[in-house]
C-alpha cells in the first residue's frame, strides 16, 4: 500500500485489561467489513506492540499483547479507507462498546 | 462440594451402575468432578497423503473445529463464548494457517505443521509479560489439541467444562507442557491410562497438590465423558457414578482432610524444627515460576531447586532470551525476599526431551547427553542462561547449582564461564555478580568421589541417585519395587555425602521426592540432613512431619 493515500488515526485503549480476546475478535471483524488495507500498532507497548500488523488478522492483532494505557495507531488504503479509520478509532474510543452505559 | 446434588448428570447415572477403575497414586489427594476423556492424537510427521490431500484434511479438520467452537460458543457464558470466539477467528485467519499450509506444500504432514505452528503461538502467549495474555495460552493449546483430535481422526474433543463446574482429566498420558497448559482450578484432578509415580508430571502434580491418578486398571472404553466421578488419590481408585452411599462416605472423608490440612497449616508461619528441637531448613521446589504466587515466601526458607525445564517447554525457542530468562530469574529472587534462591541449570534430556536440543533416538537417554553435560556441548543455549544468572546473583542470593555432574571438570569449566559472563557483563556495564556455585548428587560416581569436587553446597537429587543406584528406570513401572529410595545403599551414598559435608564445612541438602514423603522423611532426618526442599503443596505436612520426629 502506498504511504502517501493512506488514512491514519488513533486511539487510546481504556479497558483494564487492553486489547484481549473479545475486543480483538470484535476489531478484526470490524476491519473484515472494509475493503481497504487497514493496519495497526501499538505506543509505547515494548518491541512486540511496534510494527504494524494487519488488522483483520486475530493472530497478529492479539499478538500485540496491547494494554490498557496505549495508543493504538490506524492505518488504511483503499477506496473506503476514511470510513474504515472513523469505523475502527470510534470503536477503541468506545471501550469497543463493553462499558455499561452510564 | 455437594454440587452433585444439583448436577443434571444425576438422571444419567441413575441408569449407569457405579464403576471402580483402580489406578496408583501419583499425586496423593481427593477430589469430585465431571469426567472429561482427552483421547491423545496420534502425530506422525510422515504424511498420509499427497501434500494436496494433506492440505485438504487440514481444511476439513479446520472447518470441523470451527462448526464445533461455534456450536459451543451458542450455548457458552459471556467469558467462555469471547474465548471461543477468539478460537473460531483464529482457525480462519490466513496469517496462522499459512504458514501451516506452507509447511505441508514442503512435504510435512498435516498434524506436524499444525503442531508446529501452534506450538510456536503457546510459547509465545507463555512468554507474555502480562497473566491475562499469558492465560492465552491455554486456549492455543486446546485450539491446537482439538485440531490434532480431528486430523488424527480421533474422538471429538470433550466440552469444555461449564464455569465453576469442576472436572477429572482423563487421557491416556498427558505431556508435562500439557499438564503446565490446563487449567487445575477447573479440573479437580487427573487420572491416566499410562504414567509412572516418578516421571516428570506426576512432579509436577504433586508440587501443586493436584490430585493424579496413574495406570487405570481398565480401558477408557468403560469411562463416561460427562459422568460424575470421585478421584480417590488415596486408596488408587476412580469411582464412576458413585452410588450415595460411596458419596457419603466420601464426603465423611472430605471433611476429615480438611480438619488435618487445618492442623498442618499450624506449622506452616513457624520455622521447621524436630522435637528435640534441631532446626531444619525447608524450601520449596519451583518447577514453573507460577507456582510460588500461592506460596508466602514466609513459610520456608527460600527456594531450594528451580528446574528451568519450563523455559522450553514448547522446544528450543529465540524468544527465551538471556533478557526473558533474567526477568524470570528476578522475580522468583525478588519473591524470596532475601532468603536464598537455589536455580539449576537446564537439566534437558533424560525424561525431560526439548525438540531442537536433547539427541533423537538414544537408546538410553537417562545415561546419556543430557544435564551439564549437553548444556556444556551447547553455549548457545548455556551462555545465556549463565548470564542471566550472573545478572540475577547481583540482585539478591542466589545459588546455582549444575545437573547431572560425573567429574571435578565440568564444574570447572562451568566457574570459568560463569567468571566470562560476569567479566563480559562488567565491561558493558551491566549489573552482575558471581553466585555461589553448587552441584546436584545423584550421579553414584559424583556421590562416592564427592569430596573431588570444590563447590559451595551440595544437593542431592535422590529421585535420579535412587535410579542409578538401584539401576531402575524411573518411569518404567514393572520394576517399581526395586526402585526403593530406601534401599541401604542409596542411604549409604547420602549419608557419605552429609558427613563429608559436616567434614567439610559446605552445606548439603536434599531437593528429590523423597524429602516430600512422610515414608522416607524419618531415614533423611536420621542421616543427620538438615537442609531439604520440597514441592509447595507439601510444605505444611512436611514441616507437621519434621516437627513429629524426634
Amino acid at each position: 500500500m502506498s504511504e502517501d493515500n493512506a488514512v491514519q488515526g488513533s486511539a487510546v485503549i481504556t479497558h483494564e485489561i487492553g486489547l484481549h480476546a473479545r475486543p480483538s475478535v470484535k476489531l478484526t471483524k470490524l476491519a473484515k467489513t472494509f475493503e481497504s488495507q487497514i493496519h495497526l500498532r501499538g505506543d509505547g507497548a515494548g518491541e512486540a506492540g511496534a510494527s504494524w500488523v494487519d488488522a483483520k488478522s486475530i493472530v497478529r492483532v492479539m499478538g500485540l499483547k496491547l494494554r490498557e494505557g496505549t495508543t493504538v495507531h490506524f492505518r488504511a488504503a483503499g477506496p473506503d479507507a476514511e470510513a474504515a479509520i472513523h469505523a475502527l478509532v470510534g470503536l477503541v474510543k468506545r471501550d469497543f462498546d463493553e462499558r455499561p452505559a452510564a | 462440594m455437594r454440587w452433585w446434588a444439583s448436577s443434571n448428570a444425576i438422571s444419567m447415572s441413575d441408569r449407569r451402575p457405579e464403576l471402580i477403575f483402580s489406578g496408583k497414586v501419583a499425586s496423593p489427594g481427593l477430589a469430585v468432578g465431571s469426567i472429561r476423556l482427552h483421547a491423545r492424537p496420534k502425530i506422525g510427521s510422515i504424511p498420509t497423503g499427497s501434500p494436496e490431500e494433506e492440505a485438504a484434511r487440514l481444511a476439513t479438520a479446520l472447518e470441523a473445529a470451527a462448526a464445533k467452537l461455534e456450536a459451543l460458543a451458542t450455548d457458552a457464558a459471556e467469558e467462555a463464548a469471547a474465548i471461543l470466539e477468539f478460537q473460531i477467528a483464529l482457525v480462519e485467519d490466513g496469517e496462522l494457517i499459512d504458514p501451516v499450509r506452507l509447511m505441508i506444500g514442503e512435504g510435512v504432514s498435516a498434524a506436524a505443521a499444525w503442531r508446529r505452528v501452534l506450538d510456536g503461538q503457546v510459547a509465545d502467549y507463555e512468554a507474555a509479560a502480562d497473566d491475562y495474555f499469558r492465560a492465552r495460552s491455554a486456549d492455543l493449546a486446546d485450539l491446537r489439541d482439538r485440531v490434532l483430535e480431528l486430523l488424527a481422526g480421533g474422538a471429538e474433543a470433550p466440552s469444555p467444562l461449564a464455569p465453576g463446574e469442576g472436572g477429572i482429566y482423563v487421557a491416556d498420558d498427558l505431556a508435562p507442557s500439557r499438564f503446565l497448559e490446563i487449567d487445575w482450578r477447573s479440573y479437580r484432578g487427573g487420572a491416566l491410562l499410562a504414567g509412572s509415580a516418578n516421571s516428570h508430571v506426576a512432579i509436577l502434580a504433586r508440587a501443586r497438590g493436584v490430585p493424579l491418578l496413574i495406570g487405570l486398571d481398565l480401558g477408557t472404553d468403560r469411562l463416561v465423558s460427562g459422568a460424575v466421578a470421585i478421584l480417590d488419590a488415596e486408596q488408587g481408585r476412580l469411582v464412576q457414578d458413585p452410588r450415595s452411599a460411596t458419596r457419603d462416605a466420601f464426603e465423611t472423608r472430605l471433611g476429615q482432610r480438611r480438619v488435618e490440612a487445618e492442623a498442618e497449616a499450624a506449622f506452616l508461619p513457624r520455622p521447621a524444627a524436630t522435637r528435640s528441637g534441631r532446626r531444619i531448613a525447608v524450601a520449596i521446589n519451583v518447577d514453573e515460576p507460577g507456582v510460588v504466587a500461592g506460596v508466602n515466601p514466609a513459610h520456608c526458607d527460600g527456594i531450594g531447586l528451580t528446574r528451568t525445564e519450563f523455559l522450553f517447554s514448547a522446544g528450543l525457542s529465540e524468544a527465551v532470551t538471556e533478557e526473558a530468562q533474567f526477568k524470570i530469574y528476578a522475580r522468583l529472587i525478588d519473591w524470596a525476599e532475601g532468603r536464598p534462591v537455589t536455580i539449576r541449570t537446564l537439566d534437558a534430556g533424560g525424561d525431560k526431551p526439548i525438540t531442537g536440543l536433547t539427541p533423537e533416538g538414544e537408546s538410553n537417554p537417562f545415561l546419556g547427553l543430557r544435564g551439564i553435560r549437553l548444556s556444556l556441548t551447547r553455549p548457545d543455549v548455556f551462555m545465556p542462561q549463565l548470564r542471566a544468572l550472573a545478572r540475577a546473583a547481583a540482585r539478591g542470593p542466589l545459588k546455582v547449582m549444575l545437573p547431572m555432574v560425573t567429574v571435578p571438570r565440568e564444574i570447572e569449566e562451568t566457574r570459568v564461564m560463569l567468571e566470562v559472563a560476569v567479566a563480559d557483563l562488567a565491561r558493558e556495564g551491566s549489573p552482575a555478580a558471581m553466585p555461589r556455585l553448587g552441584m546436584m548428587v545423584e550421579v553414584p560416581a559424583a556421590a562416592l568421589n564427592v569430596a573431588a569436587f570444590t563447590v559451595d553446597f551440595y544437593s542431592i537429587g535422590s529421585n535420579d541417585l535412587v535410579q542409578y543406584v538401584t539401576a531402575t528406570g524411573r518411569d518404567c513401572a514393572a520394576v517399581a519395587a526395586l526402585h526403593d529410595p530406601l534401599d541401604p545403599a542409596v542411604l549409604e551414598l547420602i549419608g557419605r555425602v552429609v558427613a563429608h559435608g559436616a567434614a567439610s564445612g559446605r552445606e548439603v541438602g536434599l531437593c528429590g521426592d523423597m524429602a516430600s514423603d512422610p515414608r522416607y522423611l524419618p531415614a533423611l532426618l536420621d542421616l543427620g540432613l538438615s537442609s531439604l526442599s520440597v514441592a509447595p503443596a507439601r510444605l505444611a505436612k512436611v514441616k507437621s512431619e519434621i516437627a513429629r520426629h524426634g
